[in-house]
């Protein structure tokens, strides 16, 4: 592992993308070399279908980003997956080991570790006992061997050595002893993040990192998000903030109404056609059904440029990227600029700017 | 009045059986309450699920006494995973409300007629101490100062004291342990626990298990101490002052709950004896109150002593308030 690190930062990016090329862009690629399989997992709540995933496949080593609109079903996926929550139907697995039945705990055992949309920093324990915690396999977790501290102290000295490197990396060492009740919601991020790397995972599960975090701290998120690729792990993430998976993700899996709609590399995801209709479709509160009859139709592309000329924005040449990439985060929908240009231009920006809009209802769930 | 003598008396409890049973018991809701926020309503229970094994074995059947400190023990046990079996897996309202249910359920049926073959019914079971007692090493009074100790009840306080001890010492080493780690974080939040790779399930119920073990022990002391297993005393007040006295001493700290059953019921009686020697003085006028209130108004001054406990130091006496502090946020 320390080779790859001292080799070039991107050597390991460029592994990821390279095994990602030939993979075709369609719901249910298969991949070179899955960490995770999953197969017709679906997950009901009462009459509401909220998962209803056909096949998916995690390629080992590469960031996967899971987007959607609100509500389509990525945190019960997640749920699903690590066992939190109890699938109606389905298999999956981790290294080709059968995940379903498995109670989170094991899940986390087996290398498959998660964080939480909303923060679950453990208050009431200092900074340094919160990373403790973390790692697996403690002899004095045990009842009776824990009231012989000579059985454990070996140990617990080089899990808080391990702790301690860990909190200089995310630059939380000076909050060593500090209760972790006493963290920023940002600081709380990145110790759920740093605490879940004390598993010593090979699959990270980040649900929502971004959300409710300063802008001056998601650079230094970015970067550790991509750290954990150059030390080998896999990380599959949920955002809703278009920036942060065109920066880092290798892979982009989308989900909206509980399927999978589409998958590919980024910028191939975000002009894809059924990416903007679930998040247009979530915009008009139309079920996604509706939606692929009027596509069929042909009804949606007026419906899509009648929108976008009500809303008033100035038309201008810039090409499509540059333009996606010079749209703010949290832009609101009329100061969007829009163009009526050619179908790439439209569909970046609504893509950016649906992200804006979803993103900031993330920032409300992970501030509540 | 007499301070002397009030003193004196008082002194006795801060040090006395009721202060040892009940710190015992505190101690057992201060593993599962304090450090694991599991709402254990029925530490009454298992004190007279104790206290009957003892008595049942050694008067009911005419078994040995040893054998029914054994039973005693593996019947808190049994109880323990009877109620976390189904409740641990759930909300912790749902244990709240199973222990609160359970602990009227054994008392009912400990006083039961139906059951009166086994468990004598209301009166209880006397006659299964003596092994206890003969056990004895103090063949006379002890005299310290103005105290004055008989044989009898210098024993119940050395064991009583001894188990007080060595349940404060597993406390103290279990909870700075890893094993104590997660107990904590499981207050806090167990999802996060689980994700983190612990069986949430099983530390829930190692904690259930040992809180009620430390609550049968309380149990067995009082009713060596009285002679007598009897069923209303472990009515379901008996638990909540347990859990008066530990929140006043400060849950989640070590020594909170000894601390607690001290004042308490050195509180109890200073009070008690201050107004009975107020009234008689009467320095308190006849028509405010008379000698048969002061049972009722120390409950009453102790409950304000309480409210002002919590309203200026919510944390107990040896809390962290940093700790109360982050619950505010």
């Amino acid at each position: 592992m320390p080779d790859d690190t001292m080799g070039g930062l991107s050597v390991r990016r460029e592994r990821a993308l390279a095994a990602l090329a030939d993979v075709p862009r369609e719901p249910g690629a298969k991949k070179a070399d899955p960490i995770l399989v999953a197969d017709d997992v679906k997950r009901q709540f009462g009459g509401l279908l909220a998962v209803d995933v056909d096949h998916v496949e995690i390629q080992r080593g590469s960031i996967t980003a899971l987007i959607g609109p609100n509500g389509a079903g990525k945190t019960t996926f997640f749920n699903l997956l690590t066992g939190f929550d109890r699938a109606n139907n389905g298999s999956w697995s981790f290294n080709g080991r059968s995940l379903h039945g498995t109670p989170p705990y094991r899940v986390a055992r087996i290398g498959m570790v998660r964080t939480f949309q909303l923060t679950k920093a453990l208050s009431k324990l200092t900074v340094i006992e919160n990373m403790r915690l973390g790692a697996t396999g403690q002899r004095g977790e045990s009842f009776w061997r824990a009231m012989f501290p000579a059985l454990w102290r070996s140990q617990e000295d080089d899990i808080t050595e391990r702790a301690e490197d860990l909190l200089r990396r995310f630059k939380l060492d000076t909050k060593r002893d500090d209760f972790a009740g006493s963290l920023s919601g940002g600081q709380r991020k990145l110790l759920e993040m740093a605490r879940a790397l004390m598993v010593q995972p090979e699959l990270v599960m980040l649900d929502e990192p971004m959300a409710g975090v300063n802008p001056a701290l998601t650079e230094s998120l970015l970067e550790h998000v991509k750290d954990l690729r150059e030390q080998g792990m896999t990380v599959l993430f949920v955002e809703h903030d278009m920036d942060m998976v065109r920066d880092i993700a290798d892979w982009v899996i989308v989900m909206g109404q509980g399927k999978i709609l589409a998958e590919g590399p980024p910028e191939a995801v975000m002009s894809d056609h059924k990416v903007i209709d679930a998040y247009l479709g979530a915009h008009h509160d139309q079920s996604l059904a509706e939606l692929e009859e009027q596509l069929e139709g042909g009804a949606l592309a007026e419906e899509v440029a009648a929108e976008l000329g009500q809303e008033g924005a100035a038309a201008d040449d810039e090409a499509p990227t540059a333009k996606a990439d010079t749209t703010p985060p949290g832009t609101t929908e009329d100061e969007a600029p829009t163009t009526t240009e050619g179908d790439g231009a439209q569909t970046a920006d609504v893509t950016a700017e649906a992200a804006g809009a979803a993103r900031n209802n993330g920032d409300d769930k992970g501030g509540r | 009045m007499d301070w002397g003598s009030i003193f004196e008396l008082s002194i006795r409890e801060l040090i006395g059986v009721q202060a040892i049973v009940f710190a015992l018991a505190a101690i057992g809701i201060n593993i599962q309450f304090g450090y694991t926020g599991l709402l254990n309503f029925g530490q009454a229970a298992f004190a007279a699920v104790g206290g009957y094994g003892v008595a049942v074995i050694v008067t009911t059947y005419e078994m040995s006494f040893w054998l029914g400190i054994v039973v005693a023990i593996g019947a808190a046990v049994v109880l323990a995973l009877l109620l976390g079996v189904p409740t641990l897996r759930l909300r912790a309202d749902y244990l709240a409300i199973v222990t609160i249910a359970a602990s009227e359920i054994v008392r009912l049926v400990g006083r039961s007629a139906w059951g009166r073959d086994v468990f004598g019914g209301s009166d209880g079971i006397t006659g299964f101490s003596d092994t206890f007692y003969d056990l004895n090493p103090f063949t006379e009074p002890l005299e310290f100062g103005p105290f004055e100790f008989r044989e009898r009840i210098l024993w119940v306080m050395a064991v009583g004291w001894g188990l007080v001890a060595l349940c404060t010492l597993m406390v103290w080493l279990l909870m700075r342990s890893p094993w104590g780690r997660v107990l904590k974080a499981i207050r806090e939040d167990e999802d996060a626990v689980r994700s983190l790779g612990k069986n949430v399930y099983g530390y829930k119920m190692q904690s259930l298990v040992m809180g009620g073990v430390i609550g049968a022990l309380a149990g067995i002391v009082y009713s060596l101490f009285q002679g007598a297993m009897q069923p209303d005393v472990y009515a379901t007040n008996f638990t909540f002052f347990a859990y008066a006295i530990l929140i006043l001493g400060g849950a989640a700290t070590v020594f909170g709950p000894v601390l607690g059953a001290a004042i308490v019921w050195f509180a109890f009686q200073f009070i008690d004896l201050t107004l009975r020697a107020a009234i008689t003085n009467e320095y308190i006028p006849d028509w405010l109150m008379n000698q048969n209130d002061t049972g009722a108004v120390r409950f009453m001054l102790t409950g304000v002593v309480l409210v002002l406990l919590l309203v200026f130091r919510p944390q107990g006496i040896l809390g962290d308030r940093r700790e109360i502090a982050l619950d505010a946020r």
